[in-house]
């Protein structure tokens, strides 16, 4: 069961962006076959969120951590992708200077920050993206995991983390374009950004992304490792009678989730043309739970699942009945956790199947 | 250092342990020596702090003072509960804690000796050794056609085996068993009593228990506590003739 | 400064020679020089005649007209008034007269006039002020004004500034002796302000003794100045710690005692606000004259409002996810949402104007300390509102049951408690306190469907930090976390202020995961 539905969105995944993709390049603008450009930009940004959504059933799916600030670690990616999509603009600024981003011009500054250097070279910027989020997530998670802080606390520090961060970027001395983050993009690996094949690309790599994430959590989780974990989740003080050290495990699928996380953020940055403080609302961060909980948390393929249906109805409330979107959002919260604990994928599944459903919290 | 001067074959030894919470003695000056390979009862009131002196052996509760050694001379209360329980010493909750959402297939894999670090759970695959090994415990258990049922689905006696057997997977050098047959019938309890002397042979038990007709069936060397120190010790006999556990447990 | 010190020239002048000449101060006002006409008022205004603030106010008014022999009018409505009397003049020939001139040169002589005047005039306020002006100015040319108005000074509050102005005025003038100059320190060293620091800091080419004297002064007036600083610190802390603690105390009741994960917590605090607001629309309409009363007539209010959406709360969700604290959390997330959502249909997004009451208005001074009275006021009801929540716990028969349900659910229900009804009770006093926090916010905040938002996680902090379940502990931390945060904004500024607390207040977690002031024991292990 696992193994086919893991199967069947990542065929529909993969088949829906190449397909998506090559409607909007080949059919001529007026054919009706023809894919808008915006429709193209929309699924790339939910596949995006998909990789976030992801990444947090990754962890409270199977570790039972509930991080209502796993946004912090999409938009980390983000700056780290804005980082290197500043430094591509050169002379093209407003102000025209080859180095210094526009807002760095305009704060008077005269030379680059030391932690800007090395994100000119597209390499150097792509591991930032994995290891900023990685390395912010192990410092963290280090922490918390090894004093054992864990359920509703842990909850509540990640958000405090977020929202932390959030302020924290919307210094201007920071040095991450304040209020107004980064944008005016021109390049991305010296392809146009705004062009509609970069933008199908940006498509394609988000999907090939999102597949290869779906995979490596499919694996963590059906190994041996992932049977641990589920034990953590469900038992966690007895784990640790049986001789685990439930810290380094929470530990690892919280970094591998960062990770998944920074990388998703990463390729959202260029599709939307912006990385701004925002994104670090602790608001964010507890939509991409609800996106887990209403696909069904504790399956992964919900989470792709639920990430792309709450978004696409998000983007046809706010279009359509603006008002209604946050009427909306709070009842889908609590429709879900009173009468639908198992999410969408939970009501396609028999009672009792052999694999990890959703537990009871840790006795702790 | 000093353990020169105990018996060689000393292999728990718990000398003036106090635990304090807020002012109340869970643990008060115990002392309790077990021997390598023997079977122990522990038995005593509500309140006289077996469960806390399981709690300071493996590693859960901090004891304010006292010294608890294990094998030669280990300091447990420096170790946390992974490390104790990597030394080999094992616990049976008195509420049967298996991993409910999980198989008893994988709850006994998941009990099996072995490394326990990520790095090599990632990358394990089930050995045909493993294979064999829960193949027997689950004949011994008696779980053998439940075996692909999740936990949680099993009765309250298969969950109490369930947990006896993962200890046996993880074939400690010392067993800690709270209360393995609250809430068992006779026969089920009977059959424990049996389970826990075959597991005898070739382990080291504590058994902490309130049914004094198991204790009498285990037929071993039985420790009251009350108000978290030693009362009495020796045969069950000796200490049911005991005047002051007569006191302790009937009142005056 | 350049007019002021015209005039005190002129005063001088006119003090100088005192009346020597028997001139008349009213001589050349009617003068066609502009210059003499300044000249004129200067002189006028040093004269000391009654009337002079008269007839220079008329010139600044236009009002002053002259006729061809110079006799002064002042035009008072269809009258005129002889400008040296002030008694009403018959018989005058509106036609004959011309306004006396003034051009621009002239008006800042009439300024500075009016100024110095001030010095001698009637009403104590504006002498004071004056002195203060003088004292600012430290003009060396206003010493003999300023002699002749302290002595003839009669209040002790003026004659303090005069004193202070005097002292100012002799560290600034050359030529004082050194006598006059230790003696001006000790005036200064007793205002111990920073404006007589400052003076102090200016003196220069002054003789060994009367420098180390300053230097003295200056240090000792350093040291007040950093005590008071501290002390404002403190203030501002405490205020900040009285609103944390009034925002996080419902949560101490709702997360602290019955373990729920209130999200919408912050949206309890905000409906007390507008319940505030609606309260002071409708007092405006009703009863304009009592709106200074509209705080006092909300708060109870507001505790019905937010305690009774908080009962409907835990009655119609809440209760179908205890135990699930994970699940209850996104639940009254969702239910946050759909609040803010709701009171900015209602209410519209913009923020809306929650009036302060005159009595919560304006500031005292407390030697260095200031101490704004809306400020007081939230820490005395902070105060007011812990104390009145611990009684309700201790005491009340309500406050028994729920600590016997929190302790021992199912002994209470047993002893015939209806631990259902104390649930949602139990949930409405916390969301009700919460309530009342939102008359308290609507004072310093911006009252908007996001003003909850803002307070979620910083009470969430508060009530962690401080122990979970204990409510000493709660108010210990919300006035730690005030007060170091008040004393991390003059290093840190007040973002990176609030994002240091934050980090350190997750490091602390994760040193201490249950608070500063745990419980401890067996409860505690469950």
């Amino acid at each position: 069961m696992n193994r086919f539905a893991t199967s069947l969105c990542l065929v529909l995944v993969l088949a829906g962006a190449l397909a998506l993709g090559l409607l909007d390049l080949l059919p001529p603008a007026g054919s009706p076959w023809h894919v808008s450009p915006y429709v193209v930009s929309l699924a790339g940004k939910y596949l995006c969120y998909a990789m976030l959504a992801l990444s947090v059933d990754l962890v409270w799916g199977f570790a039972g951590i509930l991080s209502l600030g796993h946004a912090a670690f999409f938009a980390m990616g983000g700056y780290a992708m804005g980082m290197y999509l500043m430094r591509q603009i050169g002379t093209r600024g407003v102000y025209g200077n080859a180095v210094l981003p526009d807002f760095m011009v305009f704060l008077n500054w005269k030379a680059l920050p030391w932690y800007w250097h090395g994100f000119d070279n597209p390499m150097f910027a792509g591991l930032m993206v994995m290891a900023v989020p990685g390395v912010v997530a192990l410092v963290f998670g280090w922490l918390a995991f090894r004093s054992r802080v864990t359920g509703v606390y842990l909850s509540i520090i990640t958000q405090a983390l977020t929202y932390a961060l959030q302020l924290a970027f919307f210094r201007n001395d920071m040095g991450f374009g304040g209020n107004n983050g980064l944008t005016d993009f021109k390049d991305l690996l010296g392809y146009p950004v705004a062009a509609r094949t970069t933008q199908v690309g940006l498509l394609w790599a988000s999907a090939a992304a999102l597949a290869l994430a779906l995979l490596v959590c499919r694996g963590i989780v059906s190994s041996r490792f992932g049977r641990v974990l589920v034990a953590v989740r469900d038992a966690e003080s007895r784990t640790r009678f049986l001789g685990y050290r439930p810290e380094s495990y929470m530990l690892f699928v919280w970094v591998i989730s960062a990770i998944i996380a920074g990388i998703g953020g990463a390729l959202y940055v260029p599709q939307v043309g912006i990385i701004n403080p925002s994104e670090f609302a602790p608001a964010n961060s507890i939509e991409a739970v609800v996106w887990v909980a209403v696909g069904g948390r504790g399956t992964l393929v919900g989470a792709v699942l639920g990430a792309i249906l709450v978004s696409a109805g998000k983007t046809f409330l706010t279009g359509a009945l603006p008002e209604i979107w946050l009427f909306a959002l709070g009842a889908l919260f609590i429709v879900v956790t009173l009468f639908l604990p198992r999410g969408i994928v939970g009501l396609f599944r028999r009672r009792r199947a052999l694999s990890p459903l959703p537990g009871p919290e840790p006795a702790e | 250092m000093k353990t020169s001067q105990r018996p060689p074959e000393t292999l728990l030894y718990l000398d003036d342990v106090t635990v304090n919470f807020d002012g109340f003695r869970a643990l008060n000056q115990l002392s309790l020596v077990l021997l390598k390979g023997e079977m122990r009862a522990v038995i005593g009131p509500n309140g006289a702090g077996k469960t806390t002196m399981m709690d300071v052996i493996t590693g859960r509760t901090r004891p304010d003072s006292g010294r608890v050694e294990f094998a030669g001379g280990v300091d447990l209360t420096r170790l946390d509960e992974p490390a104790i329980a990597q030394l080999g010493i094992g616990r049976k909750f008195q509420k049967p804690t298996v991993f409910e959402r999980q198989t008893v297939w994988d709850n006994f894999l998941l009990a099996l000796a072995g490394d326990r670090r990520p790095r090599f759970t990632l990358w394990a695959r089930e050995t045909s050794e493993e294979q064999d090994r829960i193949a027997e415990l689950l004949k011994v258990t008696k779980l053998s056609e439940h075996a692909y049922r999740e936990a949680g689905a099993l009765s309250h006696g298969q969950k109490q085996w369930l947990e006896i057997g993962m200890l046996l997977a993880q074939d400690p050098q010392l067993l800690l068993v709270d209360e393995p047959v609250a809430g068992m019938t006779d026969a089920e309890t009977a059959q424990t009593a049996e389970l826990l002397r075959e597991i005898n042979r070739s382990h080291s038990v504590v058994v902490v228990e309130h049914d004094m007709d198991f204790v009498r069936a285990l037929g071993v060397k039985v420790t009251v506590l009350h108000e978290g120190s030693v009362l009495s010790e020796g045969s069950i006999d000796h200490v049911s003739a005991d005047p002051r556990v007569i006191e302790v447990y009937l009142g005056r | 400064m350049r007019l002021l010190r015209m005039l005190l020239v002129l005063l001088a002048v006119g003090f100088a020679m005192p009346l020597a000449a028997e001139e008349d101060p009213f001589a050349g006002l009617a003068s066609q020089s502009f210059d003499e006409v300044s000249a004129a008022v200067g002189t006028l205004a040093a004269s000391g005649n009654p009337r002079a603030a008269a007839v220079i106010g008329a010139m600044r008014n236009d009002a002053l007209y002259a006729d061809d022999d110079g006799n002064l009018y002042i035009q008072s409505g269809d009258d005129w008034l002889e400008a040296r009397t002030g008694k009403k003049a018959a018989d005058v020939d509106a036609d004959s007269l011309s306004e006396v001139r003034i051009n621009n040169a002239v008006r800042r002589a009439i300024a500075a006039a009016m100024g110095g005047i001030d010095l001698f005039s009637p009403e104590a306020a504006v002498r004071a002020h004056a002195a203060q002006a003088v004292f600012d100015a430290h003009d060396p040319a206003a010493l003999p004004a300023l002699q002749k108005a302290v002595a003839a000074e009669k209040n002790a509050a003026v004659l303090r500034t005069l004193k202070q102005a005097e002292a100012a005025v002799i560290l600034a003038t050359p030529d004082s002796t050194d006598a006059d100059r230790l003696s001006a320190i000790a005036v200064l060293r007793a205002r111990g302000d920073i404006q007589a620091r400052a003076r102090l800091a200016d003196l220069t080419g002054a003789s060994p003794a009367v420098a180390a004297a300053a230097r003295d002064a200056m240090t000792a007036l350093d040291r007040e100045q950093q005590m008071w600083g501290l002390a404002q610190s403190v203030f501002y802390g405490l205020s900040l710690g009285s609103v944390l603690l009034l925002a996080a105390a419902g949560l101490a009741i709702t997360f602290g005692v019955m373990g729920v994960i209130n999200m919408a917590h912050g949206e309890m605090v905000m409906l007390g606000a507008y319940t505030t607001y609606v309260v002071q629309g409708l007092m405006r309409d009703i009863a304009p004259g009592l709106m200074g009363w509209s705080l006092p007539l909300a708060v109870p209010l507001a505790f019905l409002v937010s305690g009774a959406v908080g009962v409907v709360i835990e009655r119609g969700l809440i209760r179908f996810l205890y135990g699930r604290p994970l699940e209850t959390l996104l639940a009254t997330w969702g239910l946050s949402l759909i609040l803010q959502q709701a009171v900015r249909s209602i209410f519209g997004a913009s923020n809306r104007d929650v009036t302060t009451p005159d009595w919560m208005s304006g500031a005292a001074q407390w030697g260095g300390l200031t101490i704004t009275w809306n400020r007081l006021v939230i820490i005395i009801f902070a105060a007011l509102v812990i104390a009145a929540l611990m009684a309700a716990l201790r005491w009340t028969s309500l406050g028994l049951s729920m600590r016997a349900v929190t302790q021992n659910r199912r002994m209470a229900a047993a002893m015939g408690i209806r631990t259902p009804w104390i649930d949602a009770l139990t949930f409405g006093l916390g969301s009700g306190v919460a309530g009342i926090a939102g008359v308290a916010l609507s004072q310093i905040d911006n009252v908007s469907p996001n003003l909850g938002q803002g307070y979620i996680i910083d009470s969430f902090m508060v009530v962690v930090f401080g122990g979970v379940g204990n409510l000493w502990g709660t108010v210990v931390s919300a006035l730690t976390l005030g007060i170091v945060n008040k004393f991390l904004e003059p290093v840190a500024g007040a973002v990176l202020g609030k994002i240091v607390v934050l980090v350190l207040l997750i490091l602390f977690i994760q040193r201490r995961p249950r608070g500063m002031f745990p419980l401890k024991g067996r409860a505690a292990e469950a």
